[in-house]
């Protein structure tokens, strides 16, 4: 057991983790957020992207021991006090999701983008979403959510 | 209020909580004292089982019981079924081997269920599962499709591994049509074996309430009611008035998640047996060795042209994998769903379907996006371009010249077709993606080093499944109609009870918009309910793009019975005759009057039926309080959606990677309730079947082990895999529903694997077949110029 003391969508925590606890599962057991999705058991499909001292990262392929001390924001932790993100908002506006399964994932991978690039070209934009699997869209609105945002951040 | 929701792009009711992280899918569910279930899996395809002892992870920590076929036999719990009876050209009915839902004396394929671990946490109860020690006695598996006649049978009794031998159509007047032709055109085309990849793996969690000896189990289905129905029936694991099912948020299905598995039936039958829930999350792995698979087809086809182009028969003979048992809708795929469809949108006198549907060692093989639809599309589209390429015609004419032209059109096979207008979407396609000057894009690649080529695909389906005497006097053994609720409340808004099911579709929205267009309340007043067997009507769930077509209109039924109760009441109130009374915009209207109610006060009325002024109460005499309506809805006939698609490729005969250069789509789907949720549906199904044609493949090497059981291995299609989609549509409504609707959902994923196949064959100059990888296509370039070389 080790304890970690992480900031989760800006609140202070301090937990009990087993070592081979993975972010993922101590995000969706430990504190019971389960926005962030597990898709697979191979790290490939990036429906567990959370933000990391604001980078997006794949919790499946972290331990939480390993995130001690890190500042930790999570898809429910996106929108503020409310008021949905820019990006939300432009998944909603352009369909970019149907099921919703791959949607928190794709949605912080996004986000992060945007903090790289102000504004990315398709090619740009489908390329960083690589590592993100939606069996449902098709992916041609989420780009186009991803670029509507763009303009508005 | 908007005059008319129908038809309007509006924005999804259940975007929000999806997009802040308050999606509720089944893993989602924490229950008190929950425990935590762990399958064992065959990790040989072919096997029989000499013992198991559990002996050992029983007395593990944590562990609570290790379940296996035994126990299940004491429990007389009953195993899978095929849910469709078809019978064989001789008269015999389909070969159905037991399908126990945990294996008894022999397993089938690698993931075939052996045993159940159950523990008080997850890791106990892997830990635990490493303790049981099944004894196998390995034989030799079964894996090709087009060996399985000629191995040894699988399963006893079963000859050849022959299932059935099916046909469909006039087999001497295709001989005869066959006899006189000009020109015969043949090929050979296997259509491969797919994944569905529902991003939400599997899930059940099984609670048993002794109190009310009410079992619920929360599971990941297309459609609860059905798999209520058969896992009372047919698996006796509790009765169904008791029996509840909850399908909440669903995270795809693809037809993946229409039928009960075996880890349902065992997860809800554990949790009333240990009297504590059972919770179950498939691992990703696990699901490509257990979902059931989709298409696996070899076919041999060939078609009889006259020299003016005129195709006047076709000969169809496919071998179908059915994998190593029969799963629920896995016997009506490759028949019913297939066979009809081979004709494609031609007006061909004469046809034979012949259908070999055989046992293997691999995961049992079901309904996939469009089922049975893709296999018959890609079959005939690539057959028609090799004819046409054969007879010296440009493909687009060709296609053109053998179009259905009149309807309704009586097909030689099975189907009525209603409406449709098949040189308009084509036209409409060829225009939009600027066919006529092809060549000079051609050229432009060629001078990069590039080669270009351009496909097409048309296609027709068979949606809105369906009719029930239709389906029932081909086998089915449910009928297929539709149900539907309103329950209007006496503060005015309403809650629409569906027994469809939504997991991407976006029902909450379309439905609303039917239900406010229909009865002039706020989308915002309408809340669609559906997933769960105790809050609405019984229904058959969403497959075969039937939701709309089929459960759509039995909520616009019910919403006009809604308005026919309601002009009663409102004649009543407002002392006028119910036959003058008109209903507009949520108002009921004395015409040439000032004297109108709204639907919210006639709803307010019919639950608080007490003194309004000079009326002593507002329901006329015989009328019933309460404001709620239950339709069904059983149609006449299927729809038929259908439409051109027009891809163009570019190939790097350096690397063989192809790269999808344009893709364009004309769909005629009827009337269109919300065109951005329909645009949506189409790029998901297109994503799919480009998916098919160039990068997927689910494969299985001699002992019958799933090379292809990760996202490592096998090739999802991500992001950067696609052009951006040109979309268009043409529209012929639907005669077979009120809301001329045609169904929408299939179509990308049916028409695409030949336009991109005709488009890739087009670019190199020789055959190659699906997925057309680097690697294939680039010995394909090889094989060519060899040949080229040595004859030279
Ligand atoms: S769960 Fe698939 S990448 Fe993390
Ligand atoms: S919306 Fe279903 S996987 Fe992306």
């Amino acid at each position: 057991m080790k304890s970690i003391n992480l900031t989760i969508n800006g609140k202070k925590i301090s937990k009990e983790v087993e070592d081979y606890t993975l972010l993922s599962t101590f995000i969706r057991e430990n504190l019971n957020l389960t926005g962030t999705h597990i898709g697979c058991d191979t790290s490939q499909c990036g429906a567990c992207v959370v933000h990391v001292d604001g980078k997006s990262m794949k919790s499946c392929a972290l331990l939480a021991a390993d995130v001690n001390g890190a500042k930790v924001t999570t898809i429910e932790g996106l929108a503020d006090n409310g008021k949905l993100h820019p990006m939300q908002e432009a998944f909603k506006k352009h369909h970019g999701l149907q099921c919703g399964y791959c949607t928190p994932g794709m949605v912080m991978s996004a986000v992060d983008l945007l903090k790289n690039k102000k504004n990315p070209s398709d090619k740009e934009i489908r390329e960083w979403l690589e590592g993100n699997i939606c069996r449902c869209t098709g992916y041609q609105n989420i780009v186009a959510a991803v670029k509507d945002a763009a303009s508005k951040m | 209020m908007a005059a008319s929701m129908i038809g309007s792009k509006v924005e999804r009711k259940e975007d929000k909580k999806f997009l802040t992280g308050k999606g509720r899918y089944t893993a989602d569910i924490t229950l008190a004292n929950q425990t935590f279930a762990y399958f064992i899996r065959s990790p040989h395809a072919r096997a029989k089982i000499k013992n198991i002892d559990t002996s050992k992870a029983k007395k593990a920590s944590g562990v609570i019981d290790v379940l296996t076929a035994k126990e299940l036999n004491e429990d007389k719990i009953g195993g899978l079924i095929a849910g469709w009876k078809i019978v064989s050209k001789d008269g015999t009915d389909m070969k159905i081997p037991p399908h126990p839902a945990l294996a008894s004396d022999s397993v089938n394929y690698v993931g075939d269920h052996v045993a159940l671990v159950v523990a008080e946490t997850l890791q106990q109860a892997r830990d635990a599962a490493e303790l049981v020690k099944v004894d196998y006695k390995v034989l030799k598996a079964v894996v090709n499709t087009g060996d399985a006649m000629n191995s040894e049978s699988i399963h006893d009794g079963i000859d050849k591994n022959l299932s059935f031998d099916w046909e469909l159509g006039d087999k001497a007047k295709t001989d005869e049509a066959f006899s006189s032709a000009d020109k015969i055109v043949k090929m050979t085309l296997t259509n491969n074996r797919l994944v569905p990849n529902a991003m939400e793996p599997r899930a059940s969690i099984g609670d048993f309430n002794p109190s009310s000896e009410e079992l619920t189990l929360y599971t990941t289905s297309q459609n609860p009611h059905l798999s209520r129905l058969v896992m009372s029936a047919f698996n006796a694991i509790h009765p169904e008035h008791k029996f509840r099912i909850v399908a909440p948020d669903v995270g795809g299905g693809f037809g993946s998640k229409i039928y009960p598995y075996a880890e349902d039936v065992v997860v809800a039958w554990a949790a009333k047996r240990l009297q504590r829930p059972v919770k179950w999350v498939c691992e990703r792995t696990d699901s490509f060795l257990s979902d059931c698979h989709g298409r696996d087809h070899i076919t041999n086809c060939e078609l009889a042209i006259k020299n003016d182009g005129t195709v006047t028969g076709l000969k169809v003979d496919t071998i179908a994998n059915l994998g190593g048992y029969a799963s629920l809708f896995a016997t009506v795929t490759p028949t019913y769903l297939y066979g009809p469809l081979v004709l494609g949108l031609y007006n061909i006198a004469s046809a034979y379907c012949n259908v070999k549907a055989v046992y293997t060692n691999t995961a049992p093989v079901d309904a996939y996006r469009g089922a049975g639809r893709p296999e018959a599309t890609y079959m005939i589209e690539r057959l028609m371009d090799k004819a046409a390429k054969e007879m010296g015609m440009d493909r687009a004419e060709f296609r053109k010249k053998n179009f259905i032209r009149q309807f309704p059109h009586q097909q030689c096979l099975v189907h009525n077709i209603d409406s449709g207008d098949y040189e308009a979407h084509f036209n409409k396609a060829l225009e939009l993606s600027d066919y006529s000057n092809f060549e000079k894009r051609k050229a432009e690649s060629a001078a990069k080093g590039k080669l270009r080529g351009i496909g097409f695909s048309t296609y027709i389906e068979a949606c809105g499944i369906a009719p029930s005497a239709a389906v029932m006097s081909l086998g089915a053994g449910v009928g297929l109609w539709e149900s539907a609720e309103i329950r209007f409340n006496a503060t005015g808004n309403i809650s629409v009870m569906t027994g469809t099911h939504s997991h991407g579709q976006s029902h909450d929205t379309t439905f609303a918009q039917i239900v406010a267009d229909k009865l002039g309340v706020p989308m915002e007043n309408i809340d669609l309910v559906h997933g769960d067997t105790d809050k609405g009507p019984f229904g058959m769930g969403t497959y075969g793009s039937r939701s709309l077509a089929v459960g759509g209109t039995a909520i616009a039924k019910a919403c006009d019975k809604i308005v026919e109760k309601g002009k009663k009441v409102a004649a009543h109130m407002l002392e006028a005759n119910p036959d003058e009374i008109e209903f507009k915009d949520g108002e009921f209207i004395v015409p040439n009057s000032n004297k109108k109610k709204t639907i919210g006060e006639i709803a307010f009325a019919c639950y608080l039926p007490g003194t309004y002024g000079e009326i002593k109460s507002p329901l006329p005499e015989g009328v019933e309080p309460g404001l709620k309506e239950t339709a069904f809805y059983d149609p006449v006939n299927f729809s038929f959606p259908a439409g051109s698609h027009v891809c163009e490729v570019e190939v790097d005969p350096t690397t063989g990677e192809t790269k999808v250069d344009t893709y364009t789509c004309v769909d005629d789907f009827g009337n269109l309730i919300n065109p951005m949720i329909v645009e949506g549906q189409i790029h998901g199904g297109l994503a799919q079947g480009i998916g098919q044609a160039l990068y997927e493949n689910a494969y299985y090497d001699e002992t019958g082990q799933l090379v292809t059981a990760s996202y490592m291995d096998y090739t999802m299609p991500r992001a950067d895999n696609f052009p951006e989609f040109r979309i268009d549509y043409t529209c012929t409504p639907a005669t077979s529903n009120p809301l001329g609707v045609k169904g929408c959902g299939e179509a990308g994923a049916i028409a695409s694997p030949p336009a991109v196949m005709n488009a890739v064959i087009d670019a190199i100059g020789t055959e190659v077949s699906m997925p057309a990888t680097s690697e294939k296509v680039w010995k394909a370039l090889k094989d060519k110029s060899d040949t080229k070389k040595k004859a030279a």
